[in-house]
């Protein structure tokens, strides 16, 4: 383990090809997107939108249309978020922490699920259907505990309603 | 034809709305009743929600937390025809807790159709703008100065300012920027009102462009909203087709034209340089000021950068004009508030009122006290960098300067309610541990301080050497209170300040193990 050996590693072995198909995907997410100013969110949005993610392939083809260095590029991917580097599970259910929802037993709630499901804050389920993600206040805070679950807003939830949620979900 | 009104925002959705929508369209098609459904916004009474109005030559007659399993036994009372069921709630305005409010920003949300331009227009939409282009640029500024109108986003910056040195400067491009990272725990008002009466913003947003000479707009909305995105989106395509947006606006030379930008689950892009950042296409990181965004804002031009409401306050103040505005309210807190009652709270939603009302009146009159009917124990306003109040504060008028005083903030009008279960340490804990998250990183007191206040309240609560912690953790907070670069590291002592003022027992690990 030399460190010229791990350097190696990080630069050329993180980075598996992108397939094809991704590429166009891209091309044409730059071509929608990449001449708007400031273009580099709208364009990183329409990546993951097509993709689910944002492979570390891709931020060299997004770096060289946009004109930015690949550092900026990942620095932005890393800094929101939002963006993730691989596809989450099947479904993504976002349960709310903030502290309207903490005020009526929020963080309970997220101790249940996440024990229930055998995972940790952004973990996916081990069939690789529900991926759980923290987020702070979804603006339904006068009917908390509330949740996004594949962007359908779910709120006053308790153990029972959010169990069955995901077990719809887990199943679909 | 029966007329039926259903909100479609997202608090109606997460109660059921569309399964309801689902039954009354079933119902009316077995029993042969013509029904036309308008999907509205909310009316701001999330307690009530799903709330179905029916069109009676009484006026829309309401019936309140409606169920699909409701809608059969509703077509058998002749809800149609605004029939008698338990239900029902008569017209929603007569309601004392609508029928107490005055509602300037929020008049038309949860009774117009948000995507009908005509619907717009016939409640009132549009006249402040005709205002605006009738009196000129300069006369615009005035009124905004006269109104007393200050930033609804939080700081409280009078408006009028902003504008005028934006206008001053010159440059070959400005911007208005609508700050809709409306990312405040307890805090919904930007998302009710652009996915209640889109146009509105986009009315305010070409006003202020007109006033500043501004030509491209940009609303940037968090993606925790997508309801809010997709409304919007539609709207300012509609506003260009209603000629809102576009060129020779209003009967003007005038051109303005909107975009929409999605943020990326940063809470820290709320605040207005880390906005512009992000809109730049950067991390979103804090800028120092000076350069103030008005003279050097977005992609170095002059920006005027406002929230959701200050933007939407500009039509009631050009149709109504700066007098009317400044009539209401109280001190140098002029106009009305959404207020937005929030967590432990019986009758939850949105009540716009002039500043000046105490909190209690709100929590108790309103709000009808806690959910779980147990007693208020903390009330946090002005989001997860507000102060937690104990009941004995709550006679704090809504006013910026009095929360100021009382060692507190309204910020954005969230009020978060806690009853006599919170555990203060857990809340003052969190502040911290959610700073530590959504810290930018650039400056050290926030990105540091953080992560060390999450350590020393662990050590108080471990009773490890609790009195030189504590010691310990008001240096922390004065140091981050005086030296962050922004409101994200300098307000976050204030929840864990007032925690361990007000409820200084929570912080008593000795004390509750002796119990």
């Amino acid at each position: 383990m030399s460190s010229t050996g791990q350097r190696a590693d990080s630069e050329a072995g993180a980075t598996a090809p992108l397939p094809a198909a991704h590429a166009a995907h891209i091309e044409a997410v730059i071509a929608a997107h990449g001449s708007a100013e400031g273009a580099l969110l709208p364009v990183l949005h329409g990546v993951q939108e097509a993709l689910g993610c944002i492979p570390p392939a891709a931020v060299a083809p997004i770096a060289d249309a946009l004109n930015l260095s690949r550092a900026e590029v990942k620095g932005v991917v890393s800094f929101y978020h939002d963006f993730r580097e691989t596809p989450p599970g099947r479904h993504v259910l976002k349960l709310c922490r903030a502290e309207a929802c903490q005020a009526m037993g929020a963080r309970k709630l997220a101790e249940h699920l996440l024990r229930r499901l055998g995972i940790e804050w952004g973990g996916t389920t081990a069939n690789g259907a529900l991926t759980v993600e923290p987020v702070f206040c979804l603006g339904l805070c006068a009917t908390s505990p509330a949740a996004l679950l594949d962007g359908q807003p779910f709120a006053r939830l308790d153990a029972a309603a959010l169990d069955a949620l995901c077990e719809q979900a887990k199943a679909a | 034809m029966t007329r039926v009104f259903l909100p479609a925002d997202a608090a109606a959705l997460a109660l059921g709305a569309d399964a309801v929508l689902a039954a009354v369209e079933r119902e009316a098609r077995t029993r042969g009743s013509a029904v036309e459904i308008v999907r509205t916004g909310t009316r701001g009474a999330c307690w009530l929600e799903p709330l179905l109005e029916v069109e009676t030559p009484e006026g829309r007659i309401g019936y309140g937390g409606v169920t699909a399993g409701d809608v059969p036994g509703l077509f058998e009372a002749g809800v149609l025809g605004g029939g008698r069921h338990p239900k029902r709630i008569g017209r929603p305005e007569d309601l004392p807790w609508f029928a107490h409010q005055t509602r300037l920003t929020f008049a038309r949300c949860g009774i117009v159709d948000p995507l009908s331009i005509e619907d717009y227009r016939a409640h009132g939409g549009g006249a402040g703008l005709a205002h605006a282009v009738s009196i000129g640029p300069e006369a615009v500024l005035t009124h905004i100065v006269e109104s007393g109108l200050r930033g609804r986003g939080g700081a409280g910056f009078p408006a009028g300012i902003k504008w005028r040195t934006a206008a001053r400067s010159d440059a070959d491009r400005k911007y208005i920027v609508c700050n809709a990272d409306e990312g405040d725990s307890g805090t919904f008002a930007d998302r009710m009102l652009m996915e209640g009466d889109p146009f509105l913003l986009v009315e305010g947003m070409v006003i202020a462009g007109y006033a500043v000479g501004a030509s491209q707009g940009y609303v940037y909305i968090r993606s925790e909203y997508p309801h809010a995105i997709r409304t919007m989106r539609a709207a300012i395509a509609r506003a260009h087709a209603g000629g809102l947006l576009g060129a020779d606006i209003a009967g003007s030379d005038f051109a303005f034209d909107i975009a929409l930008r999605v943020g990326a689950g940063a809470y820290i892009c709320g605040e207005e340089t880390a906005l512009l950042d992000s809109l730049e296409g950067k991390r979103g990181m804090v800028r120092a000021k000076p350069p103030l965004p008005a003279m050097q804002g977005l992609f170095g031009r002059p920006t005027v950068i406002n929230n959701v409401l200050t933007l939407a306050a500009a039509p009631w103040i050009l149709a109504h004009g700066a007098a009317a505005y400044a009539e209401l309210g109280t001190g140098r807190s002029l106009g009305t508030l959404p207020v937005q009652l929030a967590g432990n709270v019986a009758r939850g939603g949105l009540v716009e009122i002039p500043f000046g009302a105490g909190l209690r009146a709100l929590i108790e009159e309103w709000g009808g006290g806690t959910a779980s009917g147990r007693p208020v124990r903390a009330v946090q306003v002005g989001g997860p960098l507000g102060a937690y109040f104990p009941a004995d504060l709550l006679d704090t008028p809504l006013d910026y300067e009095a929360f100021s005083a009382a060692g507190g903030m309204l910020g954005h009008g969230g009020v978060v309610v806690f009853d006599d279960t919170v555990d203060m340490a857990a809340q003052a804990r969190f502040a911290f541990e959610f700073c530590a998250a959504e810290s930018c990183g650039k400056c050290t007191p926030c990105r540091v301080g953080a992560v060390r206040g999450m350590e020393t309240i662990d050590r108080i609560m471990g009773r490890a050497e609790a009195a030189k912690n504590r010691a310990l953790l008001d240096d922390l907070c004065e140091l981050m209170a005086d030296a962050s670069l922004c409101a994200m590291g300098g307000l976050t002592p204030n929840p864990v300040i007032s925690a361990l003022r007000h409820f200084p027992d929570d912080f008593q690990p000795a004390a509750q193990a002796a119990e």
